[in-house]
Formats: C-alpha cells, sequence, structure tokens
C-alpha cells in the first residue's frame, strides 16, 4: 500500500483565511473532448468572492462544458482545479457542492409535485428519530426564501410557483449548501422582465454577501448591466477578458466572434423567381407578442439565423402544422393554405427537416426503405390503400442514388447509419413528396464535415431545381456561407433581414442579440 | 420471423411432452375442444394486438365479451328482436366502444390503460345491471344459432375442424393483410416506433390510434358473440373475466412488444394457442387446476426472459464482430 503524502504547499497554515492563499476558485489548462470535437482545448480562468462573472460565447464555444467542469458534472480530461489554492478533483457533482460549487442548470432540477421545501432540502432533509423533521424544514426554508425575495410559503407546491420564482427556489436550494460560487447557466432565458429584475437584484445581493457568481447569458444587454467581468470563449479556447468600464456590445461581438470579419460567400449570385411562399403576421405560442412576416421565393435559399431559443423551430413547427398558431397565415403560391397538421402541410408542398432528427424525423428502428417512403406512401398506394411495393422500393432505391446514401442496404435500420446518412433519408423521404418549399431545422447539426458538404451541394441542387429552401441554423459561418438572404430573429422577432452582402457574422450577432444594424 | 418459429418451435415440445405422458391429449376430442377454445382466445388476441402495436393497451376486453355475451340472448330471447338484428346491433356496441376508447385517448389525451381500466369495470356493471344479474343463455329455441359456434367440419376419422377456428383464420389473414399490405398498418407500426416522427411525415396519428382502438373493440365483441353461442350460458358477474390478460399474453408471447411496433399475426395466434394448450395439457396431466395460472404464468416470463437473452446475444455479437 502507497501512503500519500501531502504536498506541504498545499496544507493551509491554521488561522490563516482561504482567500489568502489562492483565489476562491481556479481552473487552469482545462482540456475536454468529446467523441469527434475539442469542446475546451485548455481554458484557464481564475474567479474570486463577491464578483459577477459572464462567461460569453457564440453557441458550441464551450462554454457550458466548462460550466459541467467547474460543478463536478463532468470531469476534465485534462487541467487542473483548484478551491482556495487547493487543488481539488470532483468526481460527481456532491464533491463540488462539498466544496460550495453550485450549478443551476438551464433546464431547473427540481419536483414540481413536491412543495418548496422539500424541494430546498431534497436528498438532505433533516430528521428528528428517522422521521422527516417538518419544522425544521419549514424554519430554514422561510430563511432561505427570504434571502432570496421570495415571499411565498414553503408549502407551497413548487409545480404553482412561476418559471422566476422556481428559479429563485433554486438559488435557496444553493444557499441551504452554503454555495460560495453559484453557476447559473441562460437564468434569464425563460424569464418576463419582471422576474429578470428580481433576479438581477438576488444576483446582486449575492454579490455583497461574497458570493461569486458565474452567468451564462446570450444576451448583452443583459451583461452589461450586471457583469463585473467578462469571460468570452471562442472554439473552446479562452479568447479574453473585458473589464466592466471596458464593457460595450460592439466590443463583446467582435471577441466572441475573433477572427476577421467574413463577408464572402461561397453561393454563386443568381436572380431568384416569383414568390412562392409567404407568412402574414404568424404568431406562435412561445411568443405571443411577436408576429412574423417574411417570404420565399423560388430558387432562393434563405437563412433563418438566431440564438438558441430565439423562436426559430416554433416558428417552423406553427408553419408546418404541428402547432396551432395563435394569430397569421400562410400564402402559398399567391393562395392562402390553412394548415392545421403536417398532412396539409404537406399537400400544400411544403416540407420540413426537423432538428431533432432521431426524434421527430426518422424512426429509427425501421428500414431506410420505410422511412423514405413513410411520407408519400399513402399517395403511391393502390386504391389509397395498399402498399405499391415495386414503388416503394424504385422510390426508396432513387433517393439513395440521388443523395450518396451511404447504407449497406434499403432495408437497415436507420438507426445503425451515421448522422450525416441518416439526415440524407429525411431529405429523401421529403423530397420524394416533392415540396416546392423545404424548411430545413439546423440541418447540419451533428454530422461530421464530409456530410455536411454533401448537405450544403444538395441544397443548393434543389434550389438550383426552382425549390425555395429556408434553413435555420445557429452556425453564422454556414448561414453566410449558404444564403442568398437572411433572416435573423431574436426572442421570437425576426428583428432584420440581411442581403447576401450584408451578411458578416457582426451584423447577424447584433441583430441575434436584440440590437440593431450599425 | 425468428420468435414466431421460436414459439412455434416451444408449442411443439409441449404438444410432445403432453402426448407422451398422457395418451389421451391428441384424442379427437381434446384435439377438437384444444382448437375451438384456442381460435377463440386467438380472435381476441389478435385485436389486441393492433392496440398494442400503436404502444397503446385494452384492459376492457373481457368485460366487451361479457357485455356482448349477455346482451344477445337478453336481446334475442326476452325482447324477441331477430338474431339477424341483433347480432349487428352488438357489434355496433363494441365498435362504439372502441370509438369511445379512441376518443378519449387521442383527443382527451388520457392514458390508454386508465381509459380501458374504466371501460373494464363500466361494461362489467352494465352486464350485471342489464340482466339483473341473472344467468343468460339461448335456451332450446335457438339450436340453429349456437351452431354457428359449435359447428364441425369432419376432417379424417373422427378427428374434426371447429367452425371457430375458420373465423379466426379469416380474421387473421384480413388482420395480417391489413398490417402488411396497406398504408394504415404501415402507419400503426410506425405509430408505435415514434409517434413524432410518425405525425411530422403527415400521418394522421390520431385517427390512426382511434382506428386501432375500434378494430380490437370489435373483435373482442364478435369474440364475445362465438362464445355466447358456444357456452349458452352467460354469468353476468364473471362471463369474459381476465380475457384481456390472455390476449395481452398471447400478444406478448406472440412477439408484441408493450412499447409498441412489434409484432406479427402470426405469432399472436401461435401465441394464443401456446397459452390454450398448456391450460389444456395442465388439466390433461393431472397437475392440479389451482396450479394452472403457475404453469401460464412461468412460461410467459420465460418466454419473454428467453426473447431478451436471445437480443442481449445478437447485440454483444455485433458489437464484438464491430470492435473486431
Amino acid at each position: 500500500m502507497a501512503s500519500v503524502t501531502v504536498p506541504t504547499s498545499l496544507i493551509r497554515p491554521p488561522g490563516v483565511p482561504a482567500s489568502t492563499i489562492g483565489p476562491l476558485l481556479s481552473a487552469t489548462g482545462i482540456v475536454k473532448e468529446f467523441p469527434g470535437c475539442k469542446a475546451l482545448a485548455g481554458v484557464s480562468v481564475v474567479f474570486e468572492p463577491g464578483e459577477i462573472v459572464a462567461i460569453l460565447g457564440e453557441n458550441g464555444a464551450g462554454k457550458s462544458t466548462l460550466m459541467k467542469i467547474l460543478a463536478g458534472v463532468q470531469p476534465p480530461d485534462g487541467g487542473e482545479l483548484r478551491v482556495d489554492g487547493e487543488v481539488v478533483a470532483f468526481n460527481d457533482v456532491s464533491d463540488a457542492m462539498e466544496r460550495g460549487i453550485v450549478l443551476i442548470h438551464q433546464e431547473l432540477n427540481l419536483a414540481e409535485n413536491l412543495d418548496v421545501g422539500a424541494n430546498i432540502f431534497l436528498g438532505r432533509e433533516p430528521t428528528r428519530y428517522g422521521m422527516l423533521d417538518r419544522a425544521t424544514i419549514r424554519r430554514k426554508s422561510r430563511e432561505l426564501l427570504d434571502r432570496v425575495g421570495l415571499t411565498c410559503s414553503p408549502d407551497t407546491i413548487l409545480g404553482e410557483l412561476s418559471t422566476g420564482q422556481q428559479q429563485l427556489v433554486e438559488i435557496a436550494k444553493a444557499l441551504s449548501i452554503s454555495a460560495r460560487v453559484l453557476i447559473m447557466d441562460e437564468p434569464t432565458a425563460s424569464l418576463s422582465h419582471h422576474e429578470t429584475q428580481l433576479l438581477y437584484e438576488v444576483v446582486r445581493k449575492l454579490k455583497s454577501e461574497g458570493v461569486c457568481v458565474i452567468y451564462i447569458s446570450h444576451r448583452l444587454s443583459e451583461i452589461i448591466e450586471l457583469a463585473d467581468r467578462v469571460v468570452v470563449l471562442r472554439d473552446g479556447q479562452y479568447v479574453g477578458e473585458i473589464k466592466r468600464v471596458e464593457l460595450t456590445r460592439e466590443k463583446m461581438v467582435s471577441m466572441m466572434i475573433g477572427r476577421a470579419l467574413t463577408t464572402g460567400s461561397e453561393r454563386v449570385a443568381h436572380t431568384p423567381g416569383n414568390e412562392v411562399f409567404r407568412i402574414e403576421g404568424l404568431v406562435t405560442e412561445a411568443f405571443p407578442q411577436a408576429a412574423s412576416t417574411f417570404n420565399l421565393r423560388a430558387g432562393e435559399i434563405v437563412g433563418m439565423a438566431g440564438l438558441v431559443g430565439a423562436g426559430r423551430t416554433e416558428l417552423l413547427r406553427a408553419i408546418f402544422g404541428i402547432d396551432r398558431p395563435l394569430a397569421g397565415r400562410v400564402v402559398i403560391a399567391g393562395q392562402t393554405k390553412p394548415i392545421h397538421s403536417p398532412r396539409e402541410a404537406i399537400n400544400a408542398g411544403l416540407a420540413l427537416v426537423p432538428e431533432d432528427r432521431k426524434g421527430e424525423g426518422l424512426i429509427l428502428e425501421m428500414p431506410v426503405r420505410h422511412n423514405h417512403t413513410l411520407a408519400t406512401l399513402g399517395r403511391t398506394a393502390h386504391a389509397g390503400a395498399f402498399i405499391n411495393r415495386p414503388r416503394e422500393v424504385a422510390d426508396s432505391r432513387e433517393m439513395v442514388a440521388a443523395l450518396g446514401t451511404r447504407t449497406a442496404s434499403d432495408l437497415l435500420a436507420v438507426q445503425f447509419l451515421s448522422g450525416g446518412n441518416q439526415q440524407k433519408v429525411v431529405l429523401g423521404k421529403w423530397l420524394l413528396s416533392q415540396p416546392k418549399v423545404l424548411l430545413l431545422d439546423e440541418p447540419t447539426r451533428g454530422v461530421d464535415v464530409g456530410a455536411k458538404q454533401e448537405i450544403y451541394r444538395i441544397m443548393e441542387e434543389l434550389a438550383a431545381k426552382g425549390l425555395a429552401v429556408l434553413f435555420v441554423s445557429s452556425d453564422l459561418e454556414e448561414v453566410i456561407r449558404m444564403s442568398d438572404r437572411a433572416l435573423v430573429m431574436h426572442e421570437g422577432r425576426i428583428t432584420g433581414e440581411l442581403q447576401r452582402h450584408q451578411l458578416n457574422e457582426a451584423a447577424i450577432m447584433a441583430l441575434a442579440t436584440g440590437g440593431s444594424l450599425a | 420471423m425468428k420468435r414466431t418459429l421460436g414459439i412455434l418451435c416451444i408449442l411443439i415440445v409441449v404438444v410432445i411432452v403432453s402426448r407422451i405422458a398422457e395418451p389421451n391429449f391428441l384424442i379427437s376430442r381434446n384435439v377438437s375442444n384444444v382448437t375451438q377454445w384456442s381460435a377463440y382466445f386467438a380472435i381476441l388476441s389478435i385485436g389486441a394486438m393492433f392496440v398494442i402495436i400503436t404502444g397503446g393497451i385494452d384492459l376492457s376486453i373481457g368485460s366487451v365479451v361479457g357485455l356482448v355475451g349477455c346482451l344477445l340472448p337478453l336481446l334475442i330471447v326476452k325482447h324477441n328482436w331477430s338474431p339477424s338484428v341483433a347480432i349487428p346491433f352488438v357489434i355496433g356496441i363494441s365498435a362504439t366502444i372502441g370509438v369511445i376508447h379512441g376518443l378519449l385517448i387521442t383527443r382527451a389525451k388520457l392514458q390508454p390503460f386508465v381509459v380501458t381500466l374504466c371501460g373494464l369495470m363500466i361494461y362489467r356493471g352494465m352486464a350485471r345491471w342489464i340482466t339483473g344479474d341473472n344467468n343468460q343463455g339461448f335456451g332450446n329455441k335457438f339450436d340453429y344459432l349456437l351452431e354457428i359456434s359449435r359447428w364441425k367440419i369432419p376432417l379424417y376419422k373422427d378427428y374434426v375442424l371447429p367452425i371457430p377456428v375458420v373465423y379466426m383464420l379469416v380474421i387473421a389473414i384480413i388482420a395480417a393483410i391489413f398490417l402488411n399490405q396497406t398504408v394504415w398498418g404501415r402507419y400503426l407500426y410506425a405509430i408505435g416506433r415514434n409517434e413524432q416522427a410518425a405525425h411530422f411525415s403527415g400521418i394522421n396519428t390520431n385517427r390512426m390510434k382511434l382506428i386501432a382502438y375500434v378494430i380490437c373493440s370489435t373483435i373482442a365483441g364478435l369474440g364475445g358473440i362465438l362464445l355466447a353461442f358456444d357456452l349458452n350460458s352467460m354469468q353476468p358477474s364473471s362471463h369474459g373475466n381476465a380475457y384481456e390478460l390472455y390476449a395481452i399474453a398471447a400478444a406478448v408471447l406472440g412477439g408484441c412488444s408493450l412499447r409498441g411496433g412489434e409484432g406479427s399475426v402470426a405469432g399472436v395466434v401461435i401465441g394464443a394457442v401456446l397459452l390454450r394448450t398448456l391450460y389444456n395439457a395442465n388439466n390433461m396431466l393431472g397437475i392440479p387446476t389451482t396450479l394452472e395460472f403457475v404453469t401460464i404464468g412461468t412460461v410467459l416470463l420465460l418466454g419473454v426472459l428467453a426473447d431478451e437473452g436471445v437480443k442481449w446475444y445478437a447485440h454483444r455479437r455485433k458489437l464484438a464482430r464491430s470492435t473486431a
């Protein structure tokens, strides 16, 4: 048995407060790899007590991964974490909690069916004689709720509170384990304006109590209002920091994007045809205050940019008849088409490649062939009922050949195909329906670089054949490379339209974060 | 396919073992009895299969059997309805029950288990109430009706083919064509696998699920009619009791997954025959009848365990090959 020797430099001398030893929390050279991508490539950051630090970066910059590592959700593949100067290795969340580091997830981790007090002490319930000590739970919860400015009773069932109030309960829970570092991943993403203000107050109060608040947000105005310091990540790397006094929207955007602003596009200029599709004043349930209007012309590829949660997917779902829009109409080839179901959308000449390929695009256990023909089986059937087998085989083979789908056989279940080839099967299903308008939601998410290029080529070929193509993408490069024109959304609203010559990352980010064009 | 062959093998083994242990097992009278009852249960199981494929469940099958079995003699004998009106009428009632189940599940978004559990209680209670809890039968005046279920086609020596087997085969063939050759069958399997993706592909998932419940209840009604003619004496409080469980068990034994999206008609029919054969073998071999559920439950459990084992083994082999 090897004996463990502790380096003397790491032993805290008695009587010396922790903060004089080293920073509250520091990460040095953190590396994290996922299959096929390097999420973090050596990031170093330091956090001190009593400060509010915003972490900024595009989608996929590595913000969430870094936060998860700090909070012990995932172990790093390399690098070092120190708390009060001591090297720590978190095996799980409870290890991090023990050192006072708590992560509040984007999706709250609360039990909606339990009351507030039970949620705060979930898993750490005080007991008396082996029974739940409800009186203590109630008393301590009251104190914690007061600290976060919640007036509700600890006996309130959590599900009856608003999202904002639930967020505060989550913070109270963090405080109950005397959190010294509170990490919040987009805490205001689903809060109303009033609730957001309330959260700001609580965050400032915690700061004055010496808690370090680390904060991920896509909303630049929010960061300007709240942060003492902004740490910018890009492509898994630490880009730099901006101090509060130097904080401007422009500076944040340019650091986030980093490289020289791309303006070029590989898509060849051409003149689009007539309008084939238009929506007028479409309002989705997610953003009842925002009405969207835009059109698409034949042969045109239109990108739809915006940050995650900007309401793009919701808009596509409403257009395609999955969710009922609150208002507005869809006009196809000059005619208003009432669309209440995907069936009606398909009949009207629409096709939607959904964002969630496995959950909404494919039936994974079914073979490639059956997936290909799922939307058109009824159309080709004998007497509208009996499957036309020779036609089904021919259709499926045609799509495999046309899209270059790599599969051992078209009777192979699609779950065994790679992401890119799965996406081609979804595309094939829709091409068989011969749509006039193709809607794509994050068409290249989770596909490798080669397949990405092929999907781009397919989109261009389809546009050349006269289809109107609308694609939602959170990948700015993709939007710039592929779009003839781009629409940018922010909080459910189309905040701007950029022509091809206006397309650059700064312009898109400005619109996507709620600003306007300079 | 493998699954179907697997339980076919088990069935053959059960038959051979029973024949060796009890020579009377394959005498014509017993064969006729087993095939006749297998046919009834296979019919109910085929109905159950439709909802199970969509990922649903129907717990009310036995109560529908009981309701139809009591209502039909009540209408014909007590209320002097013509059988040619009464039979379509009770089939209509069964179909309506299916429509109600389907609407509650697809429109009111209730869980199939809950909806059909309520159905199980409600139809049983209705059967008892309309009959005053008195036994129902057709008496002696309707022997020609009873022949609908009791007629036996002579085959070889004293061996016969009970007519319900023919009905069962007809229903099985229609069901197999529906599930394998029509777009609706494909849609049902697709819904069972991934309802979201099916909906996104333009399939009217609500309507297809409703159709599945209508088919299930209607077939339960048909089974109820056949059983009524065969038995000619129905106790409203118990007739058809637990038949839904036999139907579900046969469907699972035959390769249906309660998660949906799987199952073949052939498998389900063989599953029903196997269950009924086990039940009969239990009696014939002199095993205490009190143990009959133990036998059936154990075989069902071993069946699904073996199936998981085969899947696990296949998965491991696939992994081994891909890493080799």
